[in-house]
């Protein structure tokens, strides 16, 4: 029965639930190795042992979503070659130097947290240690810019010729720096840095929540909501590059996002509202302009519509939704640490109220969705192109029968994994507060400036 | 030297780095789970944790490595392979995820103890990992992967019903508690842990001979298997005696209770002369009369700019490694767990 299914279908079923799974991981991968660097140096250039704390504390738990994320990286490393053999026969000859720079860029990341991990109090200068993690940091960004460039190059192919279905002359540069990179690594890096100053920033509030006012939690707050504020205000400005770059060069992508049907100047933007079978927008939002100054920064741009398509090559029309929630949360990323810049001049006068914690503690989980549905704008966006305009995604998969088997496999894993991650996450920041390790170290409660 | 034959060497020596740290990883998971199931906890454990936390996840990234250089010089190797092999490469894949997952919840996790959970999905893991990726090496030797109707197929009766699958799977599980226990001995007397130390050495002695039995197994079912890959392996049986003689140095060292480090070297030895030897003889194919070196490498722009890559990866990589093993295999205050 299993073996009948579709193995086009079932393969990128499992593509996506394990880029579902892994792109949580490697962003958290990405993002925490740059907030340790800046909780530790914190630390140390104030004399402030919170702040070091702070950083022990991130990366013992860390290293918990690290090793999950190698895995899954292993488990997505693999597939490719798994389940979408021809792609990777035929388009391996232009992307083989990304994929293969990025494994030197994990081996350095691999090892660097190795060093940093088992040599707190190995150096007798303070910065020796932080210096560990301008490698580890290099390294996770290094391979989300070669990884990202792969992808950017299945978007916007370039850099060879196509001869009788292989591909030749090829460029390798040319390939990996397409139209389509500067914009989308840009946009990766930066809501990776936001998501995990987010996530952290939900931590903090959690224990704030959960009447904990010791001081350090306080210290935590300001310094991940902060940093959360400063990298999401980044990544809506990088978002607005991508959506000029998609207008030039993707043009059915950025149509299909705002369906947007007619070619048009004067273009608005629509959020929200259901289709119609006639393909009549009910119910929606409409913005006046903000379309064509979304695609070129003037009210009287040109934006490309879906007509222009022929029916069979255009995404499909749900990505809209996806661009829609994403937005928003992306709004709420800048909204609510910009409320918690401004609290004492909130009414109530309250330092923290209580609604303000419970909008940071949605922080986390919001820029996880956003990043999730991010990925799926893009590459749902992209169909039915595995390698846009040269090879479609129903040429590129396996022929093997048992892909649907291998899919069961996997979901199973992933939720025996995500379950046992979780319990011992939970379990390793319960099992010792921090008031307890403060406590412990004897250090008094203000963190102590100096020694 | 052309493309196909620098870019396989490469890829062989990064394969030869992952068979070492590898068995040393499977081994120890092995052994460490076996110590706390009989008790002897207390007297290895320790010293296998302190070696193997830091360096865990650098292992993993030697067989992305290779599978990655795999795909980017020969793209139809890749294919092949890739097709052919979607269930047990699949099924590798979920081991090593188990793997990775529960080595880092039984190590970094909290716990009073040791969960047996863990500790056994690790030690097992450990076991079965090699096994499956062992019978790759049969699978090259051909006769097992076919074209059918231009699909990619595989003859899973040709693959269990072959002697030669069989020993390689043997000589896999043996010399991978060999090599573990060998490089133990090494670090236990680094570390100066007599205790530990008397324990590595009854498995680094009881684990040799089978090894050596299992690699004479392997060796001659080739014959059977693949007469012509024999035929060249007897042109270099040079490489194949150096090899032995070099595990008969070791295993003198080891029963002697001297020269360690050395003894170790001899074992790096052993199993390098013993896989260059395999791998030249097996050239010039990567899979047997399907796929050769020379017809399947990329274009040479993108050879030229992935073997640039790779040496300026090496610049970097080199040096990280030294660092990572003088900080904790080589800093005798690391080793003897005075420092963390």
């Amino acid at each position: 029965m299993m073996s009948t299914l579709d193995p086009v279908l079932m393969s990128r079923i499992l593509t996506a639930v394990t880029l579902f799974v892994h792109i949580v991981l490697a962003t958290i991968g990405v993002g925490i190795p740059v907030m340790l660097a800046l909780a530790e140096w914190r630390g140390i250039r104030t004399g402030d042992k919170h702040y070091i704390l702070l950083a022990r504390r991130w990366a013992r738990g860390f290293v918990i979503t690290v090793a999950v994320g190698v895995v899954t990286g292993t488990a997505i490393g693999l597939q490719l070659s798994l389940l979408w053999p021809t792609f990777m026969k035929v388009a391996g000859r232009a992307i083989a130097l990304p994929l293969f720079m990025e494994t030197f860029a994990f081996f350095v990341e691999a090892i660097f947290l190795g060093i940093y991990l088992y040599t707190w109090d190995r150096f007798k200068n303070k910065y020796t240690h932080l210096l560990l993690l301008i490698p580890v940091a290099i390294g996770s960004s290094a391979s989300a810019v070669f990884i990202t460039s792969l992808n950017a190059f299945m978007n916007q192919p370039q850099g060879f010729e196509l001869v009788d279905g292989v591909f030749t002359n090829v460029n390798p540069f040319l390939a990996m720096f397409n139209p389509a990179t500067p914009s989308k690594v840009a946009h990766v890096l930066a809501s990776a840095y936001t998501t995990s100053a987010a996530v952290l920033a939900s931590i903090a509030a959690f224990s704030l929540l959960r009447r904990k006012d010791h001081p350090y939690f306080k210290k935590a707050l300001k310094l991940c909501v902060i940093s959360t504020f400063v990298f999401a205000m980044t990544t809506i400005l990088i978002g607005d590059f991508s959506g000029k770059f998609l207008a030039k060069f993707q043009p059915e992508k950025l149509a299909a996002m705002e369906w947007h049907f007619d070619t048009m100047t004067e273009a608005p933007l629509i959020y929200g509202g259901v289709l119609d079978e006639n393909n009549d927008i009910k119910y929606a939002l409409k913005i006046p302009y903000a379309l064509s100054i979304l695609a070129g920064n003037r009210p009287n741009t040109e934006v490309i519509g879906l007509n222009e398509f022929p029916e069979e090559e255009r995404p499909p029309l749900m990505i809209h939704y996806f661009f829609d929630l994403k937005v928003t949360n992306g709004v709420l990323l800048v909204l609510i640490p910009l409320m918690f810049m401004l609290r004492k001049r909130l009414p109530g006068k309250k330092p923290y109220p209580t609604w303000l914690l419970i909008g940071i503690f949605a922080l986390g989980p919001s820029a996880m969705v956003a990043i999730w549905l991010g990925w799926f704008l893009a590459e749902v966006g992209r169909q039915p192109w595995i390698v846009r305009g040269y090879m479609k995604v129903a040429e590129a998969a396996t022929t093997s029968p048992n892909v649907g088997w291998m899919l069961l496999l996997f979901i199973l894993l992933y939720i025996v994994l995500a379950v046992s991650a979780v319990k011992v996450l939970s379990r390793l920041f319960r099992s010792k507060s921090a008031e307890e390790e403060i406590a412990q170290l004897g250090w008094d409660p203000e963190g102590g400036r100096g020694q | 030297m052309s493309y196909g034959l620098t870019a396989i060497t490469v890829l062989w020596t990064f394969l030869f780095g992952y068979l070492i740290i590898a068995s040393i990883d499977f081994g120890a998971g092995f052994f460490s789970f076996y110590s706390v199931v009989t008790g002897h906890e207390n007297k290895i454990h320790n010293i296998i944790q302190r070696y193997l936390s830091p360096v865990w996840e650098v292992t993993n990234v030697f067989l992305i490595f290779f599978v990655v250089g795999l795909v980017g010089f020969f793209p139809d190797a890749a294919y092949y392979y890739g097709t052919a092999l979607l269930v047990p490469g699949s099924l590798a894949t979920v081991l090593l995820a188990l793997r990775g997952a529960y080595y880092a919840y039984s190590t970094y996790g909290h716990h009073k103890g040791h969960n047996r959970l863990y500790m056994g999905v690790y030690g097992a893991t450990g076991l079965l990992i090699p096994a499956a990726l062992s019978t790759i090496l049969a699978i090259s030797e051909g006769g097992i992967i076919h074209m059918d109707e231009g699909k990619v197929g595989i003859s899973w009766v040709n693959f269990f019903m072959n002697p030669y699958t069989w020993s390689v799977i043997v000589l896999a599980l043996v010399s991978v508690l060999y090599i573990s226990a060998m490089f133990l001995c090494y670090y236990a007397d680094r570390a100066k842990d007599r205790a530990a130390f008397q324990v590595v050495r009854g498995y680094a002695l009881l684990w040799s001979g089978p090894t050596i039995a299992a690699s004479l197994l392997a060796f001659f079912q080739i014959n059977r298997q693949n007469p012509e890959h024999f035929q060249n392996m007897l042109n270099m049986a040079w490489m194949f005696i150096a090899s032995f003689l070099c595990f008969a140095a070791a295993i003198y060292l080891v029963y002697r209770q001297k020269r360690l480090g050395l003894s170790f070297m001899l074992v790096i030895l052993q199993f390098g002369f013993a896989w260059y030897g395999y791998g030249r003889s097996h050239l010039p194919y990567i899979l047997y009369d399907q796929i050769s070196i020379y017809e399947s490498i990329t274009s040479e722009t993108m050879a030229v700019a992935m073997i640039s890559a790779f040496v300026l990866g090496l610049l970097v990589l080199i040096p990280s490694l030294v660092l990572l093993l003088w900080l904790f295999l080589f800093n005798a205050n690391y080793v003897r767990g005075q420092s963390r």
